[in-house]
């Protein structure tokens, strides 16, 4: 293996274990010896891939982005309808909140919760590019084929992924009385339905 | 050396091509190389009755104007037939103006009849195999008067002159309208026009500007030598393209608020993701005005 493929993987499991760690504990109660125990290297070693705790934070953010928007990019490019797609990128998202808790959790708990962390070097959808140009895609290819109404984009948005969000929350605070996965099939037809064109 | 002999032979036409061309700072040195038989509007050796004969010489016939094959006639004949008859002579075709290059603005008074000499929209028409090896293509409305002095002189001196797939000079086409535009560092930070006629603000966004993926030189070669329609404020109509004119031209078509022409060759993934990325950044020098005049007090 070479060396850069090396460092490569130390980054990403430096990057896996401290989204696990902190979804668990929080930000602030996570720090960087904590993750460096973890993963039984030293603390000064750490710091030669991440200089600090916020850069880390950046840096988990664009890769939890990147994830989740490489598997919306390869619903995109399926020839199925927009009805089709919703209820994929649904399955995709409930999936990944079920099986990869800690990828929504950071997002929403530390992401979303932090801003102070982010203001500097994630303005806007600067670390979240990766995830957003696919949900933009998704929108222009059902506008563009008539499926889906044309309106502004945020008000789409907010409705498909904070509706998502939402379920997510309540599935991480044992709320909801079902499994997750039993939600897909309605939360993917309550979606299409609101997004539909009209007529 | 005898010099080069020019047709201008106009069909269905608003004047406008001609008229661009009269204001070239140099019309009459690009001229002096050329022999003009005959032209609708410049005085020349021959009028329409004897171009209509179909007895002149042609080295270079310059088509203005849209063109159906029956039901336009001059003096009794069809235009077509006119222009049939020259294009079978000329060495070179020019096409000037969207309209006898595509069909263009008359076209949607018929649109199954009427067409460009050559192209119909960008589909060829049965004449383009037959003229193809001699067409050259300036479309736009109108065309920049040194467009055609630029070829006309490149034509005069045997100068190598690339074409397009639609066989317009490289040389003016290669590039996009945007190129050159005053207000570039405006679309590179996504900062809106905020009304037209400003100087400041990218017309791409919400006024419909056509600049990024329209073939052309206007922000290069300047319009009365001075400027253009998105230096004024006023967005690119698109007029150079095959699909010219399109509808609601001071208007954007979007997608759920994304364009739905991307800039040419740029993939929109990467569209998205350079403009989502550059539109999460404030730049306070590109917001607000970039200076305004102090009216003068009246007494």
């Amino acid at each position: 293996m070479k060396r850069t493929d090396k460092r490569a993987l130390k980054r990403e499991s430096i990057i896996q274990v401290a989204l696990q760690l902190f979804s668990l504990h929080g930000f602030h109660k996570t720090t960087i010896p904590d993750i460096a125990s973890k993963l039984q290297m030293s603390v000064g070693n750490l710091y030669n891939y991440f200089s600090s705790k916020d850069v880390l934070a950046k840096e988990i953010i664009k890769y939890t982005s990147e994830v989740l928007g490489d598997e919306i990019r390869l619903i995109n490019m399926k020839s199925i309808s927009s009805e089709e797609k919703i209820h994929q990128i649904v399955e995709v998202y409930f999936t990944m909140t079920i099986e990869k808790p800690e990828m929504i959790e950071y997002f929403l708990r530390v992401y979303l919760s932090h801003r102070e962390v982010f203001k500097d070097g994630c303005e806007g959808m600067t670390c979240v590019s990766g995830f957003m140009t696919e949900i933009m895609i998704f929108f222009d290819d059902g506008v563009a084929s008539g499926e889906l109404r044309n309106q502004d984009f945020f008000s789409a948005f907010g409705l498909f992924m904070g509706y998502l969000g939402g379920m997510a929350f309540l599935q991480g605070e044992e709320i909801l009385p079902q499994r997750l996965s039993a939600y897909i099939d309605d939360t993917s037809r309550n979606i299409y339905y609101a997004l539909k064109s009209e007529g | 050396m005898s010099k080069p002999k020019v047709i201008w032979l106009q069909s269905i036409s608003c004047n406008g091509n001609s008229h661009s061309f009269l204001n070239h700072s140099e019309l009459f040195g690009i001229l002096a190389h050329f022999e003009l038989l005959y032209h609708p509007l410049l005085e020349t050796p021959y009028g329409l009755e004897v171009l209509f004969e179909k007895s002149l010489a042609c080295d270079i016939l310059i088509l203005e104007g849209s063109f159906r094959k029956e039901g336009f006639k001059k003096l009794g004949e069809e235009v077509f037939n006119v222009a049939y008859h020259y294009a079978t002579l000329a060495k070179h075709i020019v096409t000037v103006g969207s309209c006898a290059s595509f069909g263009g603005v008359f076209q949607a008074y018929d649109p199954e009849a009427i067409t460009g000499f050559c192209f119909n929209g960008e589909q060829p028409t049965p004449l383009y195999e037959q003229f193809s090896s001699k067409l050259i293509t300036l479309s736009g409305c109108p065309i920049h008067p040194k467009w055609l002095s630029f070829v006309l002189m490149s034509l005069a001196k045997s100068l190598p002159l690339p074409l397009d797939s639609l066989h317009r000079p490289e040389e003016l086409y290669a590039s996009t309208v945007h190129s050159g535009c005053s207000r570039n560092e405006y679309f590179e930070w996504k900062v809106d026009a905020k009304q037209f006629g400003q100087k400041e603000g990218c017309l791409f966004y919400e006024q419909g500007c056509q600049a990024p993926f329209t073939a052309g030189s206007c922000n290069k070669i300047l319009w009365n030598e001075s400027s253009s329609k998105t230096r004024v404020g006023t967005p690119c109509f698109g007029c150079t393209s095959p699909s010219f004119p399109k509808k609601g031209l001071f208007t954007t078509p979007k997608n759920m608020g994304i364009p739905a022409s991307m800039p040419t060759g740029v993939p929109r993934r990467a569209y998205l993701t350079a403009t989502g990325i550059a539109k999460s950044f404030t730049i306070p020098r590109l917001e607000g005005r970039l200076f305004t005049y102090e009216m003068a007090q009246k007494d």
